[in-house]
């Protein structure tokens, strides 16, 4: 499996591929990901030159182990193909499916990177694919989709499309979002894969994007689509998980290591029952708490 | 010969200008000099009015003639029309050889370039310049020198006499028929004439010109009628869309916001944060948002400003209308809620001398604990450059940079390390115009470095959760994202010089060289 399968990606920055401002130096805000966009963000007539610029700012930029994912054009466009294979020989880590509704739509993509590796001479398996799921028809495939590649590491919902197709728009409430929401973090989590949530458009309302990243962070995403450096802080805090957390995390994680070999299942600690069904969530917040740059200790 | 920031200062220089090299913020520390003082006509009629009807008829009567001096101030920034309209008369007349004495001159003023073409100007002294000035003098059409001033040093040459002026021309927003000018009212109201107070009390000939003519006394005046021998009332002086607008609105480039937080979490953990200190910042996007984060932490923290010292902004004035400060100090005002706090009994007008001057008993700088500054690049030896671009063009002004520098206790420079794809960090400056003696911290979208001369600083930052890093560190970043830039090619001539404040030659700037594709 590739290592990166499962890394931190608490938020995923969106940027137009095209702009050399943008995406010069994403990396300075501190994004887990970035997006670097050549769908909707491109004008038809410039999908060549966003290409060009794509292509060199992989190649020359260092963007300091940020990962580098690029969102293609959808697979219904004259483009998809180039843009895989543009992406891939500037060395991206990861492609974007856009309006994916199938198992099949992942297939199709996979076949092309597997290819572009072998063209680019990349290593097999080096390019991980995402999911964007925009309809109603992708939501009811999720698990499909989640369970279609062992490169797929994970889906990512897009609100603006899939409202339309709902026949309802973005309230800011999130009430249109939640049946969603809920099935795909449900597929995500069936599958073993990553689930992100969609973008936050009202740039001045931070408390509403709070409380947007609290929802879903609650609801088990493991990171939030977003359009503006601004927005990094926020997701990050919010994921961060508290030193309150942190200490049981080691406390059950020690316990269990140490009760197990003493042959003893079930103990308690902080006067909560523990049992060895909590060893992966306590070793996934020590994990985000390391990679979130507040762990301490020596787990 | 080589001078404390390194540049080698060509002898030729040093004997046209009389002047000596640079050797050291401190190194007139002391000095005892003499004051000078201008010629004046004693008025003992009872005639009542010094109105003349013209610019022409002003200029005679001064006794306008080729070689004179003139100066201006540059409280209507890019609004002054008071250049363009006094320089348009002279030039006219057929005048020749002037020297322009201006605390700044701007894009504003770019009408005055054929008069620099023509000979009608010939030497220039200003903070500095930008916009057709700049190139003009770059690609070497001024016949004489531009030498460059902070605002300090400006007063310092004026006091000393080492600059005379033989008219100052004072764009004044009201003013009676004696000559009892206010920076307050009227259509050009600029808040503050802090930088014309120094001129007249400095020259022979001081003549006020304004739109606004109201009736004797027009009391309490920012400048006294015991110091302007003529008034002249033209249709205006200023546009005011562009002498002071609303408020910038607070950026929210997150790239300004970060270095702003870096600069307030640097200044909070430093030990000259404490109850009763004292700040000046500029009016960058950076500066002014770090404005804001410092009164959100003095008020979570219970600090309270003693003085605020400006270039004032909205968020300066905020901290009074807040009770955040006790007081402002104001040598200028940048934005309508500026001018209009000047109202407040706690905001104190100064004059640029009050301010900067260092040649005077203490300047308002050396009280500063903090100052928060901008510049085009900083070099390993934090010598920063304010004035000459990348290109080697003159684009830019010295202001306040290095008398606040040199005055405040911490002196930050906040500048994104890649200013477009040009380094802000480099190995050496193309022109120093604040030497790195007097500049303590450099904060980038990348890092923080301290000054190496600061242990006490480095050590204060110890366990401070900041990206710090050397400046070396910074410079290599910049370097491995846009390469090191070739150095900007001049030729021989020298057409200005970058006067430190204390009247030293910090630096000289050359004629720029076409630039040429290598065939290659």
């Amino acid at each position: 499996m590739n290592p990166n399968k499962k890394r931190l990606r608490r938020t995923m920055m969106f940027l137009n591929a095209q702009k050399p401002g943008l995406i010069k130096d994403p990396y300075i805000y501190k994004p887990d990901s970035i997006m670097l966009d050549l769908e909707d963000a491109v004008a038809e007539n410039q999908k060549d030159a966003a290409r060009f610029s794509l292509y060199h700012a992989l190649r020359s930029i260092d963007y300091r182990g940020c990962e580098r994912v690029v969102r293609i054009n959808g697979l219904d466009t004259p483009y998809w193909q180039e843009d895989i294979r543009c992406a891939v020989a500037g060395g991206c880590d990861a492609v974007r499916i856009p309006k994916t509704e199938s198992a099949k739509d992942v297939k199709t993509v996979e076949n092309a990177v597997v290819q572009a590796e072998k063209d680019f001479r990349r290593e097999e398996g080096s390019v991980l694919i995402m999911a964007a799921i925009e309809s109603a028809r992708g939501v009811m495939r999720a698990l499909d989709i989640c369970e279609s590649s062992e490169r797929l590491f994970g889906i990512a919902l897009s609100g603006g499309d899939y409202t339309k197709d709902l026949q309802t728009h973005i309230t800011g409430t999130g009430v249109e979002l939640m049946g969603a929401r809920q099935n795909m973090v449900i597929a995500a989590r069936a599958a073993g894969v990553q689930c992100f949530d969609t973008v936050y458009t009202d740039l001045d309302d931070m408390e509403g994007f709070r409380q947007d990243v609290e929802t879903i962070h609650l609801m088990g995403f493991d990171g939030k689509s977003i359009i503006n450096p601004r927005q990094i802080d926020i997701v990050h805090e919010i994921f961060t998980p508290s030193q309150k957390d942190i200490i049981f995390a080691e406390k059950v994680v020690r316990e269990i290591d140490d009760k197990k070999a003493k042959g003893i299942g079930v103990f308690t600690v902080d006067g909560k029952m523990i049992d060895i069904a909590f060893y992966d969530g306590a070793k996934r917040t020590i994990e985000l708490a390391k990679a979130s740059g507040v762990y301490k200790g020596d787990l | 010969m080589i001078n404390a920031v390194g540049r080698d200062i060509p002898e030729e220089i040093l004997k046209r200008t009389g002047k000596e090299v640079f050797q050291g913020v401190h190194h007139f520390d002391g000095h005892v000099y003499r004051k000078h003082g201008p010629l004046t006509q004693a008025v003992i009629n009872s005639e009542g009015s010094k109105l003349v009807d013209s610019i022409h008829d002003v200029l005679i009567k001064c006794g306008i003639k080729d070689g004179m001096t003139v100066s201006f101030h540059h409280h209507f920034r890019e609004g002054d029309l008071v250049v363009n309209m006094v320089m348009e008369e002279i030039h006219r007349m057929g005048i020749k050889d002037i020297t322009i004495c201006a605390s700044s001159l701007g894009k504003a003023h770019d009408p005055i370039v054929p008069y620099i073409e023509d000979g009608t100007i010939t030497n220039i002294y200003s903070s500095g310049v930008r916009g057709k000035i700049g190139e003009a003098i770059s690609n070497g059409k001024l016949k004489g020198l531009a030498v460059m001033q902070s605002h300090g040093g400006r007063v310092r040459s004026l006091v000393t006499g080492e600059k005379q002026v033989d008219i100052a021309f004072i764009g004044a927003p009201t003013c009676d028929d004696y000559g009892n000018c206010r920076g307050i009212g009227g259509k050009s109201n600029c808040g503050v004439l802090s930088y014309a107070m120094v001129d007249s009390l400095h020259a022979n000939r001081v003549v006020a010109i304004t739109d606004c003519l109201v009736p004797f006394p027009n009391f309490p005046a920012h400048i006294s009628m015991t110091r302007v021998d003529y008034v002249v009332v033209v249709d205006a002086i200023g546009d005011p869309e562009k002498i002071a607008t609303g408020a910038a609105k607070p950026t929210t480039d997150q790239r300004k916001l970060m270095m702003a937080d870096y600069c307030t979490k640097f200044v909070v953990n430093s030990p000259y944060f404490k109850d009763g200190f004292s700040y000046q910042t500029g009016v960058g996007g950076a500066s002014i948002a770090s404005t804001i984060s410092l009164a959100r932490e003095m008020k979570e923290r219970n600090i309270r400003m003693r003085f605020g010292v400006g270039g004032l902004t909205k968020p300066m004035c905020d901290l009074l209308i807040n009770d955040q400060v006790d007081c402002l100090l104001d040598t200028q005002d940048f934005d309508l809620d500026a001018v209009e706090s000047v109202k407040d009994l706690r905001h104190y007008r100064i004059s640029a001398g009050q301010y900067a001057d260092p040649f005077n008993k203490g300047a308002v700088v050396n009280k500063l604990d903090f100052v928060i500054l901008a510049a085009l690049e900083v070099d390993v030896n934090f010598n920063c450059n304010v004035v000459v671009g990348s290109d080697g063009v003159i684009t830019g002004a010295q202001g306040g940079h290095p008398d606040t520098a040199a005055g405040a206790k911490c002196a930050i420079v906040i500048a994104p390390l890649l200013q477009g794809r040009i380094p802000a960090v480099c190995t050496e400056v193309t022109t120093v115009t604040t030497p790195g003696e007097s500049v303590d911290v450099v904060i980038t979208d990348y890092g923080i470095a301290i000054n190496p001369r600061r242990q006490d600083l480095i050590e204060a930052m110890k366990d401070v959760d900041l990206p710090f890093k050397t400046i070396e560190e910074l410079r290599n970043i910049a370097y491995s994202i846009a390469g090191e830039p070739e150095k900007v090619e001049f030729q021989d001539r020298i057409v200005g010089i970058i006067e430190s404040r204390d009247g030293t030659i910090m630096d000289v700037v050359r004629q720029i060289k076409p630039f040429e594709f290598s065939e290659e």
